[in-house]
């Protein structure tokens, strides 16, 4: 039985009741100062357009080279899976899965969830596993390390410097940029706003669904 | 004091970890220690009084991580060989180069990230276990923003590996030099996966349960 005006801190469990906030605050925690909930306007539909544009820079990200080597005339350059192909390659295989799912699975596995959520939402109806995504979601993005791997690429190239020409790829730009979109798809979607159109076009499909009983179609000949 | 700080367990109400919806567990389960087997109403994560096991399981992922933090830090993450000569660099022996070479922030930032990050999250994450188990009093506000800070900042230690694979698709010139990954990669990602994992194991409601006991 869910209890409506309640809220329960995350971090110390203290009981608080829910009050509107003006635009852009942030509750806390009365006593541990965590952060408890965000008032966002338009928070799915500002999601969905930071998500399609997140999975455009994805793609590029993953399509072209992150960097690229001079040395001696010779030419080398890597895109993010030739990276972990080469690690599992030289027998690294758990590294390479680690960096293949925090770099590449994750994030592709959490814009997926969103776009599975959020579309069919906007459209007006709820996907069949819209529970299962939205619990997945916060999980892909905890395993989602791309700052994590941008600044580890910037390092790299900064060590080759000494030795080589290094020239920073597009996919690299394109990984700048996802971090900012996901970084903003995180503080634009909200939980409170997602649940109640949730509820409100389960509300409006049964609706249908009653009038469509009520008044049934005649079958075509 | 304890009308002022009621918490969810006080009330017998579980609280979602996924949507956050606050709910009154079923007549069964809500007799049960730590209602295990309920789900949230809405979503239907599961829901529990406190994350299950929550000192158990941190002491399990801080041991296993504790233990490969030695051959994380001994053992060479890459080697490098070149015509004239092979080299293995361990993560220290990687910062000392970026540092006589002149690239000091880097150094800086690499340092910072692999070799403090993963020693303070580790001994952090041992005194809030410690303290949690002693039932500890002690400034509650200041252990909380510990746990904030230590569960924010952990991921940034994966900084090294990702600079091993970079390094390992580049580096691949024949006749100049080869970069391969070495042993110690994997007991480093190791230890950054098993912290996180016992940062997500523990449970910082656990920090503020003994005031609520105090009070009473």
């Amino acid at each position: 039985m869910p209890v409506a005006p309640f809220i329960a801190c995350p971090e110390c469990d203290l009981l608080q009741r829910e009050t509107p906030l003006p635009p852009r605050r942030t509750a806390c925690c009365r006593r541990c100062g965590a952060a408890l909930y965000r008032s966002t306007s338009n928070s799915l539909d500002r999601s969905l357009a930071f998500t399609l544009a997140a999975v455009m820079l994805l793609l590029i990200a993953n399509a072209l080279p992150i960097a690229s080597l001079e040395v001696r005339g010779q030419h080398v350059e890597t895109t993010l899976w030739g990276a972990v192909h080469a690690l599992y390659d030289q027998g690294r295989v758990a590294v390479s899965i680690l960096v293949f799912v925090t770099t590449l699975l994750a994030p592709a596995l959490e814009l997926s969830l969103m776009l599975y959520m959020l579309v069919p939402l906007r459209l007006g109806y709820v996907p069949q596993h819209l529970s299962l995504a939205f619990r997945l979601a916060p999980v892909a993005r905890e395993w989602g390390l791309v700052d994590v791997f941008m600044l580890g690429v910037v390092v790299s190239l900064i060590k080759l410097g000494n030795l080589a020409v290094v020239v920073p790829g597009i996919a690299l730009w394109s990984f700048g940029g996802l971090i900012l979109l996901l970084t903003a798809i995180g503080a634009a979607f909200n939980a409170r706003e997602f649940w109640l159109r949730a509820d409100a076009n389960r509300a409006a499909a049964s609706d249908v669904a009653r009038s469509a009983a009520t008044h049934p179609l005649e079958p075509v000949r | 004091m304890s009308a002022a700080h009621l918490t969810a367990a006080d009330a017998g109400l579980l609280a979602c970890p996924a949507c956050a919806l606050v709910s009154r567990p079923p007549r069964g389960l809500a007799d049960r220690r730590g209602a295990f087997g309920a789900r949230c109403p809405r979503c239907g994560a599961a829901v529990h009084l406190r994350k299950p096991d929550s000192i158990g399981r941190t002491w399990a992922f801080l041991v296993a991580a504790f233990v490969l933090y030695i051959p994380a830090n001994a053992l060479p993450i890459m080697d490098t060989s070149s015509l004239f000569d092979a080299q293995q660099d361990t993560i220290l022996s990687g910062v000392v180069y970026l540092w006589t070479t002149g690239s000091w922030i880097t150094a800086l930032i690499v340092f910072i990230a692999s070799i403090v990050t993963p020693l303070v999250k580790l001994l952090a994450l041992t005194a809030l276990v410690i303290s949690v188990q002693c039932k500890s009093t002690w400034r509650p506000h200041a252990r909380a923003r510990l746990y904030r800070i230590v569960s924010l900042v952990g991921r940034w230690s994966m900084l090294d590996i990702f600079v091993v694979t970079v390094l390992v698709a580049l580096v691949q010139i024949q006749s100049v030099a080869v970069v391969t990954a070495g042993p110690g990669a994997f007991a480093f990602g190791a230890v950054v996966v098993l912290t996180i994992f016992a940062a997500m194991s523990f449970d910082p409601r656990l920090i503020w349960d003994p005031l609520q006991a105090a009070d009473e």
